[in-house]
């Protein structure tokens, strides 16, 4: 059988793609495009929230804090770690973040400016990541796939955070109430946009539904984010930023109002609040590791000469 | 610059009597630096009670394009398999 057809009767059968099989370039750049992309979002995402873990209002929320962070850097590794298995190669993946050659989530360009902002992250930011990640466990590429069942276990924890310091801060007094609503204005439409373009604007959509690589469009998981936040907002006593924002009964759907793609792109294109920050933070910290490693690399290498002429 | 810390695959043992599993793999300078990394990464959650680490170079692996003739030889072996054999239905406990 050829090798074109054992790949796409592997797919066809709904099974894994795996490591070693011979894919097509075009799978194995689009896969890899991807990890990576997903990888430096979980890496960049650290920055919004890690600017709040000295200041975080009690020893419990700061310990909370600290493993949630700790847990995206985990994620972020687990999927270098997938993308390698594809010949991608660490260092390259790092040079190309800090060199802007690859992209990562727009939603961490934007600034995280009061405490409440940490909840709003964990309720609604890690909430459609979630969306996003579940069908990914089912992706056809199994490094990719096993990574995804990983994280959307660890991830279920960072929701539930975010939403239980939301309720905390609405049980206080009418200015912490305030911060909470403020926070959820600025975040419900970057997180919206979170999905990414419209399917009708999105290129990459169809060929990786076909791969199996994505399970759903664009807009069929904004919509089930927008549906599952909606009964969330009510309960927690907040008002999502949106007028059109109404249950269609015919539908079975909330109706929404319009993204702002204009803005979207700028965000998306190097424009947002804190891209140059973010970018210039995550290569301070690659340049100031580097001695570190070499350290490490020559302290490896001399146990290794000593063994050697031990022997 | 390549990386210079050699790639390592990463195997946990969730508990007793269970085997050890692929987990992912990590980047670290030596087997010791392999281990500690490997605790951090794949097991902050208590996941595993043992873990191997082994460089991925020291790994040799069967290769996917030679599977056919590579498992051939069980591939005809029906009589391995307990189905093979027919037993009347009255013979208890086989
Ligand atoms: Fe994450
Ligand atoms: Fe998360």
């Amino acid at each position: 059988m050829s090798l074109e057809l054992t790949f796409e009767e592997t797919i066809a059968r709904d099974q894994r793609i795996e490591p070693r099989d011979w894919v097509p370039d075009a799978y194995r750049s689009t896969m890899v495009r991807m990890i990576a992309q997903h990888a430096h979002s979980e890496i960049i995402g650290m920055q919004p929230e890690g600017n709040w873990i000295t200041r975080a209002p009690s020893l419990r929320r700061k310990a909370i804090l600290l493993a949630k962070v700790q847990d995206e850097a985990g994620h972020g590794l687990y999927l270098y770690s997938a993308a390698e298995t594809l010949g991608a190669d660490r260092a390259e993946l790092t040079e190309k973040l800090i060199t802007g050659g690859q992209k990562y989530s727009s939603i961490f360009n934007y600034p995280t400016l009061t405490f409440a902002d940490v909840g709003v992250i964990g309720w609604l930011v890690d909430g459609a990541a979630i969306c996003n990640q579940v069908p990914l466990c089912r992706s056809s590429y199994g490094p990719y796939a096993r990574a995804m069942i990983r994280i959307c276990k660890e991830e279920s924890f960072h929701q539930r955070q975010g939403y239980e310091l939301l309720m905390t801060m609405m049980r206080g007094t009418r200015g912490q109430r305030e911060m909470v609503q403020e926070a959820v204005n600025r975040w419900w439409w970057p997180s919206l946009m979170m999905f990414g373009p419209p399917d009708a604007d999105s290129p990459h959509t169809a060929q990786s539904m076909a791969w199996k690589v994505k399970r759903h469009t664009n807009d069929e998981l904004r919509q089930r984010f927008v549906d599952m936040t909606v009964p969330q907002a009510d309960a927690l006593g907040v008002t999502l930023p949106d007028p059109e924002l109404k249950w269609n009964a015919a539908r079975g759907h909330h109706d929404f109002g319009e993204i702002d793609w204009a803005e979207f792109k700028q965000v998306v294109s190097g424009n947002g609040p804190c891209n140059a920050q973010r970018i210039a933070h995550r290569k301070a910290a690659h340049d100031e590791g580097a001695w570190v490693r070499e350290a490490a690399a020559a302290h490896a290498r001399k146990i290794d000469e000593r063994q050697g002429s031990a022997a | 610059m390549r990386s210079e810390w050699p790639l390592y695959e990463v195997f946990v043992r969730g508990k007793r009597g269970l085997n050890h599993v692929h987990v992912g793999s990590l980047h670290a300078a030596d087997d010791e630096m392999a281990l500690h990394h490997a605790r951090d990464l794949y097991t902050r959650r208590n996941e595993g009670v043992s873990i191997w680490v082994v460089k991925a170079a020291d790994i040799t692996a069967s290769s996917p394009d030679e599977k056919d003739p590579f498992f051939a030889p069980s591939g005809d072996k029906v009589y391995r398999h307990p189905t093979f054999y027919d037993i009347p239905d009255h013979v208890p406990h086989m």
